[in-house]
């Protein structure tokens, strides 16, 4: 965590919404290992504690990082290889919600390469449909992919701000590609707002 | 500890004990100027004076915990205060993947290799260490990595970034070094405190004269907030604090009176050309870390000008 701070500072910024401890789902644009890590350390130490990142089952699913992922971050962990053609993936993420934690999610599967996500996969629009209670969050971290991108070995410090924005919902009868798509446009309307 | 504590000259308490008493009569004012009526402008600028004088109390409880831990914790937090300070100009200068390399080294090498050179007193070294070996060998490595777009001008910033917040700043700490003739233990320490002081009061007194009689921009593409009245007249008052201050230097009034005229004079050059550094790179603050001063840069920018002067003429004249 005070590695995390000196390397990225992770200044958060609230933008349309507020720390409150309702019961969110974060979903970020994803470049960097230490993205969880920043959102983490950008919450208040009051809200961390029920917030726990989602984490691929194939990278952190054993030995030290797995310690690291479950034991320090409570993290969730999901089988993006769908190891188990009968076991939904995403249902561990239920499990999670049903006992009331917040969740931060990547909905892009995959770190990319630049300022600018992806394409969003399909389960926070099946989140948002069944946990219609849960406010969905929209985060952006900008400058993360410049600290410690896909393949560097070596970070170099940035500064760098988690912006949090105003809840998105879903709006009866969106299908799910347009859902995706302005929940998308919401992290990236994040990236351009000042910091 | 104990022992170490028995070195430190009466001077630093009384110093230390009417700072406090100075800042608390400024959070009073602070708190009773915002207790009264305003119009939103005024009352944003009020509430912009408090953050200020709340972010010197934190800046002086840091000096003085670094003061009395003696020489190794004020190196740490000098060091600590570069990361930062490189770490905003890192920031918004742009790189490409060939500068990954050279940049990772300035941070976890080339930055420790230049304070740990001041603990190990290796004055030699510590002058030509970042304007001849990292000048010539970080550019080396990312042209090794044949990554020529605007190579010319990324590796520039680079150099620029790294002699500004790592090499000038460290000439403040380095003044730890200096054997002063004559002189008693503890007597570089209150040179680096003097310094610290000038500089700051300086900025101080500036920023007071400016909103109360600036008019005459000197810069206004600059720096907005720098006028010909504000600089006069803070940079007189501050030359005379300094003059004042005489007494815990080696120096007589008169040359405490130049040496701050000194001081004042590369603080403001500094502030001036960070700034307009900072407006080629195309923003107005360097960082948002310290509430109501932006980041660790705009605060020692006038220090990053200032010290290496004021440390080369104490070394010229005064050891």
């Amino acid at each position: 965590m005070g590695i995390v701070k000196l390397l990225v500072g992770a200044y958060a910024r609230w933008i349309g919404s507020t720390p409150t401890p309702a019961q969110r789902i974060y979903f970020a644009n994803h470049t960097s290992h230490i993205d969880t890590l920043a959102i983490w350390s950008a919450l208040p130490r009051s809200l961390r504690r029920r917030t726990r990142p989602v984490a691929a089952r194939d990278y952190w699913g054993s030995g030290f990082r797995r310690y690291i992922a479950t034991r320090a971050l409570g993290a969730v962990l999901i089988d993006r290889a769908k190891s188990d053609p009968t076991v939904d993936p995403l249902e561990p993420l239920r499990g999670a919600l049903r006992e009331g934690d917040s969740l931060i999610i990547f909905p892009e599967g995959t770190r990319g390469a630049g300022a600018t996500p992806a394409r969003f996969r399909s389960g926070l629009y099946r989140l948002a449909g069944e946990f219609p209670r849960v406010e969905l969050i929209p985060v952006y971290l900008d400058n993360l992919h410049r600290t410690l991108p896909k393949g560097a070995a070596l970070p170099v410090p940035m500064v760098c701000t988690v912006r949090f924005g105003a809840p998105l919902s879903l709006i009866t009868g969106e299908d799910r590609d347009a859902f995706l798509e302005r929940a998308r446009d919401s992290v990236i309307a994040l990236g351009t707002a000042a910091a | 500890m104990i022992e170490h504590l028995r070195h430190i000259p009466r001077e630093f308490l009384w110093l230390f004990g009417s700072l406090v008493v100075l800042l608390g009569l400024a959070s009073a004012i602070g708190a009773w100027l915002r207790s009264r009526p305003a119009d939103e402008k005024k009352s944003a600028s009020r509430a912009n004076l408090v953050a200020r004088i709340n972010a010197w109390w934190v800046m002086v409880a840091i000096l003085a915990v670094a003061f009395l831990a003696g020489g190794t914790m004020t190196l740490i937090l000098f060091a600590l205060a570069s990361f930062f300070a490189l770490r905003e100009f890192i920031t918004l200068t742009p790189s490409s993947p060939g500068d990954r390399l050279p940049l990772s080294l300035s941070f976890f090498l080339v930055l420790p290799i230049q304070y740990l050179l001041i603990g190990m007193q290796r004055y030699g070294l510590f002058v030509i260490f970042i304007p001849v070996y990292a000048f010539l060998l970080l550019p080396s490595i990312a042209a090794l990595r044949s990554d020529i777009d605007d190579f010319l001008s990324r590796s520039a910033k680079q150099q620029w970034a790294l002699m500004v917040t790592v090499y000038s700043l460290s000439h403040a700490p380095a003044l730890l070094m200096l054997d002063i003739r004559g002189g008693h233990p503890g007597d570089d320490a209150l040179l680096l405190f003097y310094l610290l002081l000038v500089v700051q009061m300086s900025d101080v007194m500036q920023y007071v004269f400016g909103k109360l009689f600036g008019k005459t921009k000197i810069a206004p593409l600059v720096s907005p907030s720098k006028t010909v009245e504000g600089f006069i007249g803070g940079g007189i008052a501050a030359t005379l604090i300094g003059a004042a201050m005489w007494w815990i230097t080696p120096f007589t009034p008169l040359e405490s009176a130049a040496m701050s005229a000194v001081i004042v004079m590369m603080g403001f050059l500094g502030g001036l050309t960070l700034s307009a550094v900072k407006r080629s790179l195309g923003a107005k603050d360097w960082g948002v870390m310290i509430e109501g001063h932006g980041g660790v840069l705009d605060r020692t920018d006038s220090i990053c000008f200032a010290a290496p002067m004021f440390f080369h003429i104490v070394r010229f004249f005064y050891t």
